[in-house]
């Protein structure tokens, strides 16, 4: 193929599933990719997969893929997703269970391997901190990000839905480029193009106006009938990123700008598994309405490890509100907190309250981390308390404690990590 | 006001933010890269930055780029703040006060 394009269908799990469906139905797409696996998620999942064998995958995997895999099915347009998380093998059988169910004839593959829980030193330094990680707490989880690499030979089954776990969230994107464009993965420059067109598509509506508007600076027309983008990548590796006409937002230099930057901690030397980009040199172009052309991505050698995210059990968290209202609210508040803050002295607390001075209402936010799950539910039964003794006035208590799984990063050498592929339901089509 | 000549996003990765800072014009572009030091970030924000802050400056995309360590109370996981990611970092960024030249 001489052009691919490519969609960015979802920037997180909880995202919303109207702006992909419009994207698998209008268009024209060759893939679509899901990228639903933010940085804590998947030890998350881990703990629900303790609890259950055959859970851990993405929650709204089967909400979503009902309606995006009979529009994508339809088309002919391959599903590449991580929305395996922490049991990919389980959230294959469920698609191919639910692709039967809607009478559609797909095959789905799996690429397992990112979790190296068994393999890592427990001893070796975390990268933020360089404690060891077992000294920050049990750990629970450790997944390798997986490259292009790894997920190339699942593509290559011919599978009309590829499913990861952990992958690096521009490889996602950089696979299906390569196998479609026939790039070699060792290709710096076409990995770098690749990596920005993956970039920025990997948060779906953060490129094409969402997380953008400030009315009166930065208008964004439609927002909310947000449209999500796409990518059209050319073999020679020429990026133009658009969204569909007729669907909101905008697609500009500065959406584009914004995306293109967003949580690159080096611009000259940013690291994934397939290359290590540098965007000093790279311009940014509108080319026509809602069109923009991105160039001049350099890159250099991928890194020789992997990171790893590996997950650690850090505690519990307790969250508690009170509201005031009326003359005084605010110093009421304040005087409710500096009261709690004594009353858990020792603890490592904090007291918010949320509201402008002279605001009618306002309220007082205490949160806390504490060891077990005992010690948080104190905390919240001294907001609770403060119905009786505390300021006059005080009403609508919530309370919240959740477990808490910390993150922290390693290395691991690529020959130490084992990818397989695993084709469930149907027949390749090659 | 930064505000009314430039835009801004921010990122976090573990206990790091990054802020990405862009001029409305690109004329204001060199007043950006003047006024907006690693010095003056690193005051503006010192309420809630405690680590290194380092700057890149991209003249090809207009852009200035700041990494700023230990911004998020130990990183979304473990942060007690309400905006445990530190999104509005990007928001505090833009009413630092600056000279425009001419």
């Amino acid at each position: 193929m001489d052009c691919v394009r490519i969609g960015g269908g979802a920037g997180f799990a909880g995202d919303r599933f109207e702006p992909a469906e419009a994207l698998a139905r209008d268009g024209e797409l060759d893939d679509l990719v899901l990228e639903c696996l933010a940085e804590r998620t998947i030890a998350l999942g881990q703990q629900r997969r303790l609890a259950d064998p055959s859970a851990g995958y993405d929650p709204r995997l089967v909400a979503r893929f009902e309606r995006l895999l009979p529009l994508c099915a339809a088309r002919g347009i391959r599903v590449i997703t991580n929305m395996g998380a922490a049991n990919p093998l389980a959230a294959g059988r469920v698609t191919a269970d639910l692709a039967g169910r809607l009478g559609l004839g797909l095959t789905v593959a799996v690429v397992t391997g990112d979790d190296v829980l068994d393999r890592i030193d427990p001893s070796a330094p975390a990268l933020e901190t360089g404690r060891p990680l077992a000294a920050h707490g049990e750990l629970v989880s450790a997944n390798a990000y997986l490259g292009a690499e790894q997920i190339m030979p699942a593509l290559e089954t011919g599978a009309h839905v590829v499913l990861t776990g952990r992958v690096a969230d521009p490889s996602l994107f950089t696979a299906p480029l390569a196998q479609r464009l026939g790039w070699d993965l060792r290709d710096a420059s076409a990995m770098a193009a690749g990596t920005v067109a993956g970039h920025l598509l990997e948060c779906a509506g953060q490129l094409t106006g969402g997380y953008f508007a400030d009315p009166g600076r930065k208008d964004v027309p439609g927002l909310a009938e947000l449209g999500f983008p796409y990518a059209d990548v050319t073999a020679d590796g020429d990026v133009e990123v658009s969204k569909l006409p007729g669907t909101g937002g905008l697609v500009s230099r500065a959406t584009v700008r914004e995306q293109l930057l967003y949580e690159v901690t080096d611009p000259a030397a940013y690291p994934t598994p397939d290359v290590t980009l540098d965007l000093r040199e790279v311009t940014v172009a509108e080319t026509g309405p809602d069109r923009v052309a991105v160039r001049g991505a350099v890159g250099r050698a991928r890194p020789e490890k992997f990171k790893v995210s590996v997950g650690y059990r850090a505690g519990w968290r307790a969250e508690a509100g009170i509201s005031y209202a009326g003359p005084g609210a605010r110093a009421r508040a304040e005087l409710a907190g500096d009261v709690v803050l004594r009353r858990l002295a020792g603890t490592r607390v904090r007291a918010d309250v949320l509201g402008a001075e002279g605001s009618p209402e306002c309220r007082l936010r205490i949160a806390a981390s504490a060891a077990d799950r005992a010690a948080a539910e104190v905390v919240c039964h001294e907001v609770e308390a403060l119905y009786t003794n505390g300021p006059a006035g005080g009403g609508g208590v919530r309370t919240a404690v959740t477990e808490v799984i910390g993150i922290v990063s390693t290395l691991i050498d690529r020959d130490r990590v084992e990818p397989a592929v695993t084709v469930i339901g149907g027949h390749a089509c090659g | 006001m930064l505000h009314e000549v430039a835009h801004c996003r921010a990122g976090d990765k573990g206990d790091t933010s990054i802020l990405s800072l862009f001029p409305f014009d690109d004329r204001h572009f060199a007043d950006l890269e003047r006024e907006v030091t690693t010095e003056r970030v690193r005051e503006h924000l010192a309420g809630q930055v405690r680590g290194e802050v380092v700057r890149y400056v991209l003249p090809k995309l207009c852009a200035l780029q700041f990494r700023c360590r230990q911004a998020l109370d130990g990183g979304v996981t473990t942060s007690l703040a309400l905006d445990t990611h530190g999104k509005g970092m990007s928001s505090r960024l833009l009413a630092m006060e600056i000279e425009l030249s001419g």
